[in-house]
């Protein structure tokens, strides 16, 4: 546990059991995006050969606003009884906790969505073949979206209320992960290689994992100051 | 809150506190009320030559007819929206990393004139879009890019306002305008990539423009009238925004009561 690797599992096992603790809390995100996608196929024609053309626009919509949910809830309660404060002055370097954390928030918040992901994709009208893809794209682009979600976690600390404001913050930023998300997915409902837009996502993801988390450091000082 | 500034150094005057003085508030704020005037006035000046120019002079386009005119708001508005973030943004940077007042106070006053500029180039790109394109709006890659630019200026400004701390405020949105600074590359190609019919900047930094000469002139004439007026506009910002986070200072005290 002295090593920043012991550190980094240290911190996500008990991240992953707090929120084991309240497991109703982990369904929430999931719930909303069951509720989320049949909102989407409810407000527009039912007709399969339509619901194909938005399938990946609504399941990535949704998997959008469900990470959203859940980063509010990021840091808060650490925030609110100080051990964030503490978290910050361990002599372990301070990015590879935030990224413990973010890491834990993505298992939680973001891998539940990766399961559901195929059973939507059946009611959607989706075809199998472009299965793979979806989650493909899913997996590379919700741990990007946790990131740059926690970065904006951070900064809305020191707000009163953040939900709005949040959200303001953070779907600019998440503009290009989700042009390129559902982009790969309806590359490969039309049968074309997807493989341009799964580089794209995979060069978000490292440089989101490479630039935030210095820069959710610095956030997180700001909030605490 | 740091330690009050007075306009009256009373070290003995080395260079080192002289550069300090410059980068003082209180001398800043003196300073951009004489730089505003002087910007504000040549902005009005360039103005009128350009729209002259751009209206009266210029022929019409062989293409779109007198619609092509619009062009002499549209483009320097775009451009000075995109120069307004670049200049939001080092100004945040300044204040984040070297602790500058000035640099808050300019990546502040930056924030409402950019969204303006934005808010100008969306809505002139609009007005040339009907006749040219047959509609107001298309899901473009510059249409959308420049509306991500509008929600980036939006965000700034809704959290260096929702934080009570105005430092803290500073910092935070100060971290937000880096981060959006990394992203609007992203942004913009992953756009472009995606949809596209704008047509290319027909004035590039390198290389013939292709673009005739009378047309040119008025034009390069009125981005210049913009830049003046965007730095008249944040310099008369940034006093506002300088008296507010230094209203407890001495030298403001002097100033509002006498």
């Amino acid at each position: 546990m002295n090593s920043p690797t012991g550190a980094f599992f240290a911190l996500v096992r008990r991240d992953v059991r707090l929120a084991y603790r309240r497991r109703g809390e982990i369904l929430h995100p999931l719930m909303f995006f069951v509720v989320a996608v049949s909102l989407f196929v409810l407000a527009t024609d039912p007709d399969p050969l339509f619901l194909r053309k938005i399938a990946a626009a609504s399941l990535w919509v949704a998997a959008l606003f469900a990470t959203l949910l859940t980063l509010d809830s990021m840091f808060r309660q650490d925030f609110a009884d100080d051990f964030l404060a503490q978290l910050l002055l361990s002599p372990h370097p301070a990015a590879v906790l935030v990224l413990a954390k973010v890491f834990a928030h993505w298992l939680v918040s973001g891998a539940p969505l990766l399961i559901a992901a195929p059973l939507f994709a059946a009611m959607l009208n989706l075809p199998w073949h472009a299965c793979p893809e979806l989650l493909l794209s899913l997996l590379l682009g919700t741990p990007a979206m946790s990131l740059l979600g926690a970065l904006g976690s951070a900064l809305t600390l020191a707000a009163r209320h953040s939900g709005a404001l949040l959200a303001l913050l953070v779907l600019p930023l998440y503009i290009p992960i989700l042009i390129f998300g559902s982009g790969a997915v309806r590359a490969a409902i039309s049968g074309l290689d997807a493989g341009g837009e799964m580089a794209w996502l995979g060069a978000i993801l490292l440089l989101a994992l490479a630039l935030t988390p210095a820069g959710i450091v610095a956030a997180l000082r700001v909030s605490l100051h | 809150m740091s330690a009050p500034h007075s306009s009256q150094p009373k070290r003995p005057v080395s260079e080192r506190t002289r550069r300090h003085q410059f980068g003082a508030p209180a001398h800043c704020y003196q300073f951009a009320a004489q730089w505003a005037k002087w910007f504000g006035g040549g902005a009005l000046l360039l103005f009128l030559v350009g729209a002259y120019g751009g209206l009266a002079v210029a022929p019409a386009d062989y293409q779109m007819g007198h619609s092509y005119r619009i062009l002499y708001v549209h483009a320097p508005a775009a451009w000075m929206s995109m120069f307004a973030y670049a200049v939001m943004a080092a100004g945040a940077a300044g204040g984040l990393i070297w602790h500058l007042k000035l640099g808050d106070a300019l990546a502040r006053a930056c924030a409402p004139v950019g969204a303006a500029f934005t808010v100008g180039a969306l809505v002139s790109g609009a007005l040339w879009g009907k006749p040219t394109w047959g509609a107001y709006w298309v899901w473009d890659a510059r249409l959308t890019s420049e509306l991500v630019l509008l929600f980036l200026f939006f965000g700034y400004s809704a959290l260096a306002n929702a934080i009570e701390e105005r430092r803290t405020a500073s910092s935070a949105a100060a971290i937000l305008a880096l981060a959006g600074l990394v992203n609007l590359p992203i942004i913009h190609y992953s756009v472009e990539w995606w949809n596209t019919l704008h047509q290319p900047a027909s004035v590039g930094k390198f290389g013939k423009p292709d673009i005739a000469i009378q047309m040119l002139i008025p034009l390069l004439i009125m981005f210049a009238a913009f830049k003046l007026y965007f730095f008249a506009a944040v310099l008369n910002r940034m006093r506002c925004e300088l008296l507010i986070s230094e209203r407890r200072t001495k030298w403001v005290r002097a100033l509002l009561h006498g």
